[in-house]
């Protein structure tokens, strides 16, 4: 298995369980790459990617434009907010016109589900998704996947809890397909309202109280309640959540074993997550940042290969 | 020219004719596992000439097969000078001139230099010095690490005539004259069962 099954990264769902670790393989020796005194290799020097963000983020697309510029290649940002797109012009339109200009590949984010399926299926480039509305955010999973890895050696037969929004969370739903391929259990916890119905179709177990799902797993991760998502009131408070889903030290320390504290990001310090969970040594928040570099590294070096002369 | 060297190819080979394994290829073991032990006892005899006691040398192993070189040169260099010599292995799969220009992606393997080669001097190590674009990869990697005083090269064999760069060793376990198609291989106790290099040629009467 030297070569990805698929041309595009458009979710986790197209992955087979070998692609999950050859991309872990590769990023194991971008990780080294990005910790030496010169954090670049030449590889990609002849190719050009375009950085499409129809939707805000901070760390995906810094994490994707480090992960592009130590691969050497040419980066073009581009975001919806200071773009034609307010004029009225089509997603296919503005990334055509975005390749007339010899771009390989596209990175990009959308509001809407789907969005970077359609695009793979109508356009001359690799697509990458970074996020597609409340559908999957691949490379999000595959570095929670990495970062799980890292620390307990490996994701297999780990028990791994996902709590809060799961309903607008594009992050639990790559999550739960990531880990089940590499032979994790799942979970999801959080308010009745924001579980989706039938999710355990998908395998996951469900679970509504916060201690209990904790007492099970060997790894939280801690979703951010997607306010900007939510059309109605999925629950009386942020306090009134927070209450009862907020991760605090003091059931983190009453737990019988000592479980590992993720989180995606942004962080709403005090609502999913106190200060000193966030904080703490059994938190590998910032270790998941660090991977991301390496694993996007990985997914655009693997699929760049692919790229014909 | 060509015709010239392959008549003069008995005397480079030694004589071992072994059955043939392939249908279409025929195999000579080029070094058998009691010279392989000379070579590389006078590979060392030869760093040590140039290097001293090592003291501001380093040895890096270049990814994949070029570490096993490294693991018995570091080995026997240190019984001789009965001191520890710093040593490193160099993944190159990142700076490979034909990224995209192969079927396959290639798979990388492992670098753990965990010193600065800033004004050391560097020996890179591989085990066969074909068409040199390895070698060319490889003083690319390096530079991500430093700018060494000095870079030279140690290799087990060394196919001379198929260069494809400006690029020679500094020592040199053995000289073989290949065509092209030829393959070289070096096989180690640890991973094949015996220290051996062989060559395989393709079966032309087929």
């Amino acid at each position: 298995m030297n070569n990805l099954s698929v041309n595009h990264l458009t979710g986790i769902r197209d992955l087979t369980r070998e692609d999950i670790e050859l991309i872990f393989k590769t990023a194991d020796s971008f990780k080294e790459v990005i910790n030496r005194p010169i954090k670049k290799v030449p590889s990609l020097r002849d190719i050009t990617i375009a950085n499409l963000f129809f939707e805000n983020s901070t760390r995906t697309r810094l994490s994707f434009e480090l992960a592009e510029k130590r691969l050497s290649a040419d980066v073009v940002n581009f975001s919806a907010s200071s773009s034609s797109v307010k004029k009225g012009e089509t997603l296919i339109d503005t990334v055509n016109n975005i390749l007339s200009m010899k771009v390989d590949m596209v990175v990009m984010r959308h509001p809407n589900p789907g969005a970077a399926k359609f695009l793979s299926e109508r356009v001359n480039a690799r697509v990458v998704n970074a996020g597609d509305g409340t559908h999957e955010h691949p490379t999000q999973a595959l570095l929670d996947a990495f970062s799980i890895r890292e620390k307990l050696g490996s994701v297999e037969g780990k028990k791994v809890v996902i709590v809060g929004d799961i309903l607008h969370s594009r992050v639990a739903l790559s999550n739960i397909y990531c880990l089940q391929k590499l032979g994790a259990e799942v979970m999801v916890c959080g308010p009745t309202t924001l579980i989706p119905k039938y999710i355990h179709e998908l395998g996951v177990l469900v679970e509504h109280n916060l201690r209990k799902a904790l007492e099970w797993c060997d790894v939280a991760n801690m979703l951010r309640i997607q306010l900007e998502r939510q059309d109605i009131k999925f629950f009386p408070s942020l306090r009134e959540y927070s209450m009862q889903f907020g991760l605090t030290k003091e059931i983190l320390d009453s737990l019988s074993k000592k479980i590992i504290v993720m989180h995606p990001g942004p962080i709403n310090r005090g609502v999913e997550i106190t200060s000193d969970v966030a904080d703490s040594d059994q938190s590998i928040i910032l270790d998941q940042v660090e991977n991301g570099v390496a694993v996007r590294m990985a997914v655009i070096y693997l699929l760049a290969s692919k790229i014909g002369r | 020219m060509l015709i010239f060297y392959l008549e003069k190819l008995p005397q480079v080979i030694l004589p071992t004719r072994k059955a043939r394994i392939f249908v279409s290829m025929e195999k000579q073991v080029i070094l058998n596992s009691r010279h392989f032990e000379l070579t590389i006892k006078r590979l060392c005899y030869q760093l040590i000439e140039q290097h001293h006691d090592f003291s501001d040398t380093v040895l890096i192993g270049l990814q994949p097969r070029g570490i096993h070189v490294l693991v018995r040169i570091k080995a026997e260099l240190e019984r001789i000078l009965g001191k520890e010599i710093l040593c490193g292995n160099l993944d190159i799969t990142f700076y490979r001139d034909d990224f995209r220009r192969r079927e396959k992606a290639i798979i990388p393997s492992v670098t753990n230099i965990d010193f600065v080669i800033e004004n050391k001097q560097v020996v890179l190590v591989d085990d066969v010095l074909f068409t040199g674009r390895t070698i060319r990869a490889g003083l690319d990697a390096l530079l991500a690490f430093g700018r060494p005083k000095k870079v030279e090269l140690l290799t087990l064999v060394d196919r001379r005539f198929n260069r494809d760069l400006p690029i020679q060793a500094n020592y040199i376990g053995k000289s073989v004259d290949t065509l092209s198609k030829e393959r070289v291989s070096v096989e180690w106790k640890e991973i094949e069962g015996e220290d051996k290099v062989v060559l395989f040629t393709p079966d032309t009467n087929e």
